[in-house]
C-alpha cells in the first residue's frame, strides 16, 4: 500500500499568540511550532497501515523551509520519506494550499491520502476534502474508526447526535479525526534514522487566494464578569442575573 | 449581482435550526445587495419547507428523492455545485456542521472558489466582510471577500433566524446525472436514547474533573435537562471514559457557541476555551477561586459543585414547576 499524509506546522496550541507588526499576521518569535496534532492521527494511521500490508508512507508538507522540521517528526514516527513543497510565504488560503498539494500527490500512484480533519491554526477544516474534489477522488473526513480490506473500505465519523457509516473504494481520501488511534511518540531510534531518511524539496509559489485580509486581532477580553458568591447559597443570585440581567433562562 | 443559494440540511425529513440560521446570514448579503436568496433542499421526499419563506427564502429548490435521505457528500457536492454554476449565484452559504464542514470544501473546490468557514459575523455595505476565530479561538481574522463566487460556513447558534417573510415557493429540480458515487453513506448509528447534541444545544451543561467520577455525572445531566439544554465535557473526563467523546468541547472535540454555557468542576483549560469562548453567557462552578475559567466567565460561584449544583437544581425545578 502507497500512501501519503499531508502535514501542517503550526503554533503549539499552549503558545500565546501576538499579533506582528502587520496586523495581519502572528508574531511568531518565542512561539512553538508542532506537528498539527490532528496530522498525528493521519500518520498513526499510516504507519498502522503499513505494518498491516506493507508499502510506502510518504509525508508532504507545504510551507516555508521551518516545515522541514515538522516532516522529520513525522519521519521519526516511522514515515519512510519526505517532501516539502517549499514556499516563501506561509497561506492560510486553503484551495491555494489544496491545488499545490494536490499537483504533488496527483502523480504518485497512492492508494491513500490522508490529512487531518484540521489544522489547528487556520481552523479550516477544508483541505483534505478539497484535494479528494481537485483529484476526482472518494473522501470520507473526519473519522474515528477505519476498517481496509482489499480496494475498499469502511470509515466512521462523528455527526451531531450520531455516527455516520460510509463505504468506499481505493485509492481515497480520507481526513482523520480524535478517537483513530493512539499516535505513537517518535522513539530515539526513530529520531536518530529520520536524520537519514530522503527528504525532496521543491520550490512551490504560493498565490493570494480569494479572501484578503484585513486583519488579525485578539478578541477582546470578555469583561464584567463577576462572582456572584461562594458556596450553596450565591445560588439564588446566580439564578436572579441569568433571569433578569443576562435573561438566558 | 448575482444571488445567494443557501444549502439547507435535514435529518430524518426534519429542517436542521442551523439552516434558518444560514438563510439569516444570506438574507444579510442579499439585502444588502439588492438579490434574492435561494434555498437549495437536498433530502428525501416529504421534507417540510413551510417555514423557510417566513424565515426569508425567495425560493426554495428541491432536489428530492429517497437517494439523498442521507449525506451523500458526491451527489450533493454536485448538485450544489451544477446549482451554482446554472444560475446566477455569487455566495454560497451553509452551517458549520459535520455536514457543512464536509460539503463546503468540495462545493469550493468544484467551483475554483474562495472558502471561509466558520464564520462568526459577516457584514455587507459596499464589500462583504467576515470574521472567524483560529489560532484556537486566541485570535480573530477580519477578511474580505474579492473574489466570486465565495462559499461560506455560519457557526451554528450565531446568527439568529430572520422573520423577514419571502415568497419562498417551492421548485423541483433534478438530482440526476450525479456521478456514481464511490464513497457512500450507508446508515446513521444513533444512540438508544435521542439526545440533543452539544453542538446543536442553545444551553450546554459540562462537566470536568472536579466531578470526581462518572457515577456524579447525573448531576451535569439533571441541570442540563431542567435548563432544557445539552451535556458537554471535558478531555479529561472523556479521556478517562466518563464521557462519550460526542460530549466533548474543545480544540480535539466540538466547538459550540451556546447562548448560555455552564462549566462545572472545568479549570478552563486553552483548549477547553477554544471550544467555548463564542458562548453568549458562560457560568463557572468551580472550587478555585483563581481556575483560569473565572476569566471567561460572566457569573462565577466559588465553591464546592456538589454543594451548589444540587441546590442549582432543585431552586430550577422549583421556577419551572411554576
Ligand atoms: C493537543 C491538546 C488538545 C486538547 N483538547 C482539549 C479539548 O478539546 N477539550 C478539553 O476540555 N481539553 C482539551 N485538552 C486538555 C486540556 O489541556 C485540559 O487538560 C483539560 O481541559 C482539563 O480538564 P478539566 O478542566 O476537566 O480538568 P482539570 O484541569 O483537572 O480541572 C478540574 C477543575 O475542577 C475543580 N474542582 C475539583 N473539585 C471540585 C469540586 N468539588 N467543586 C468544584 N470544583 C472542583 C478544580 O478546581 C479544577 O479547576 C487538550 C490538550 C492538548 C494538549
Ligand atoms: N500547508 C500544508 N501542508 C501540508 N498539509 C496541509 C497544509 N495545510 C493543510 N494541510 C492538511 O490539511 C488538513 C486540514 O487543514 P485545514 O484545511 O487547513 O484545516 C491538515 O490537517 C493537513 O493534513
Amino acid at each position: 500500500m502507497k500512501i501519503a499524509v499531508c502535514v501542517k506546522r503550526v503554533p503549539d496550541t499552549e503558545s500565546r499568540i501576538k499579533i506582528a507588526g502587520d496586523g495581519k499576521s502572528i508574531d511568531e518569535a518565542g512561539v512553538k511550532f508542532v506537528l498539527n496534532p490532528y496530522d498525528e492521527f493521519a500518520v498513526e494511521a499510516a504507519l498502522q497501515l503499513k505494518e498491516q500490508h506493507g508499502g510506502e508512507v510518504v509525508v508532504v508538507a507545504l510551507g516555508t523551509d521551518a516545515s522541514q522540521e515538522t516532516v522529520r517528526t513525522a519521519l521519526a514516527m516511522g514515515a519512510d520519506r519526505g517532501v516539502l513543497l517549499k514556499s516563501n510565504a506561509s497561506s492560510l488560503d486553503s484551495l491555494g494550499a489544496a491545488r499545490l498539494l494536490a499537483a504533488e500527490l496527483e502523480a504518485g500512484e497512492y492508494d491513500l491520502l490522508l490529512f487531518g480533519k484540521l489544522a489547528i491554526d487556520d481552523y479550516n477544516h477544508a483541505v483534505g476534502p478539497m484535494v479528494a474534489t481537485l483529484l476526482n477522488l472518494p473522501c470520507v473526513s473526519s473519522i474515528a474508526h477505519l476498517e481496509i480490506s482489499g480496494a475498499s473500505g469502511t470509515a466512521e465519523r462523528e455527526i451531531e447526535g450520531g455516527v455516520e457509516v460510509v463505504e468506499f473504494s481505493l485509492p481515497a481520501v480520507l481526513t482523520t479525526d480524535k478517537g483513530l488511534n493512539e499516535p505513537r511518540y517518535p522513539a530515539l531510534r526513530g529520531i536518530m534514522m529520520a536524520k537519514k531518511k530522503p527528504l525532496e524539496v521543491k520550490e512551490v509559489t504560493v498565490e493570494p487566494g480569494g479572501l484578503e485580509i484585513i486583519e488579525l486581532s485578539v478578541p477582546a477580553e470578555r469583561t464584567g464578569g463577576r462572582i456572584v458568591g461562594e458556596g450553596p447559597d450565591a445560588v439564588p443570585a446566580l439564578i436572579e442575573a441569568l433571569r433578569n440581567e443576562a435573561k438566558v433562562i | 449581482m448575482g444571488a445567494v443559494l443557501v444549502v439547507l440540511e435535514q435529518r430524518d425529513g426534519m429542517l436542521k435550526r442551523v439552516s434558518l440560521e444560514a438563510l439569516a446570514a444570506g438574507r444579510v448579503v442579499a439585502d444588502a445587495e439588492g438579490s434574492e436568496v435561494h434555498a437549495l433542499l437536498m433530502g428525501p421526499p416529504g421534507v417540510s419547507t413551510e417555514a423557510l419563506g417566513r424565515h426569508g427564502a425567495d425560493k426554495v429548490l428541491a432536489a428530492a428523492t429517497p437517494d439523498l435521505a442521507l449525506y451523500q457528500p458526491d451527489a450533493f457536492a454536485t448538485i450544489a455545485a451544477n446549482q451554482v454554476s446554472t444560475g446566477n449565484y455569487d455566495i454560497i452559504v451553509l452551517g458549520a456542521t459535520a455536514m457543512g464542514r464536509d460539503l463546503a470544501p468540495r462545493i469550493a473546490a468544484k467551483l475554483g472558489a474562495p472558502l471561509a468557514p466558520d464564520v462568526t459575523s459577516l457584514t455587507a455595505n459596499d464589500e462583504l466582510v467576515v470574521t472567524r476565530p483560529v489560532y484556537s479561538g486566541k485570535a480573530v481574522f477580519t477578511l474580505r471577500v474579492v473574489k466570486r463566487p465565495c462559499v461560506i460556513s455560519v457557526r451554528p447558534n450565531v446568527f439568529s433566524p430572520t422573520d423577514a417573510a419571502k415568497p419562498g415557493a417551492v421548485e423541483g429540480i433534478s438530482a440526476d446525472g450525479v456521478v456514481a458515487a464511490r464513497a457512500t453513506t450507508v446508515k446513521v448509528k444513533e444512540p438508544e436514547k435521542a439526545v440533543l447534541d452539544v453542538a446543536e444545544a442553545s444551553i450546554v451543561v459540562s462537566g470536568g474533573r472536579g466531578l470526581k467520577g462518572p457515577e456524579n455525572f447525573h448531576l451535569i445531566e439533571e441541570l442540563a435537562e431542567v435548563l432544557g439544554g445539552a451535556p458537554g465535557a471535558s478531555r479529561a473526563v472523556v479521556d478517562a471514559g466518563w464521557r462519550p467523546h460526542s460530549e466533548q468541547v474543545g480544540q480535539t472535540g466540538k466547538t459550540v457557541s451556546p447562548s448560555l454555557y455552564v462549566a462545572v468542576g472545568i479549570s478552563g483549560a486553552i483548549q477547553h476555551l477554544a471550544g467555548m469562548r463564542t458562548s453568549k453567557v458562560i457560568v463557572a462552578i468551580n472550587k478555585d477561586k483563581d481556575a483560569p475559567i473565572f476569566k471567561l466567565a460572566d457569573y462565577g460561584i466559588v465553591g464546592d459543585l456538589f454543594e451548589i449544583v444540587p441546590r442549582l437544581i432543585a431552586e430550577l425545578q422549583k421556577i419551572r414547576g411554576n
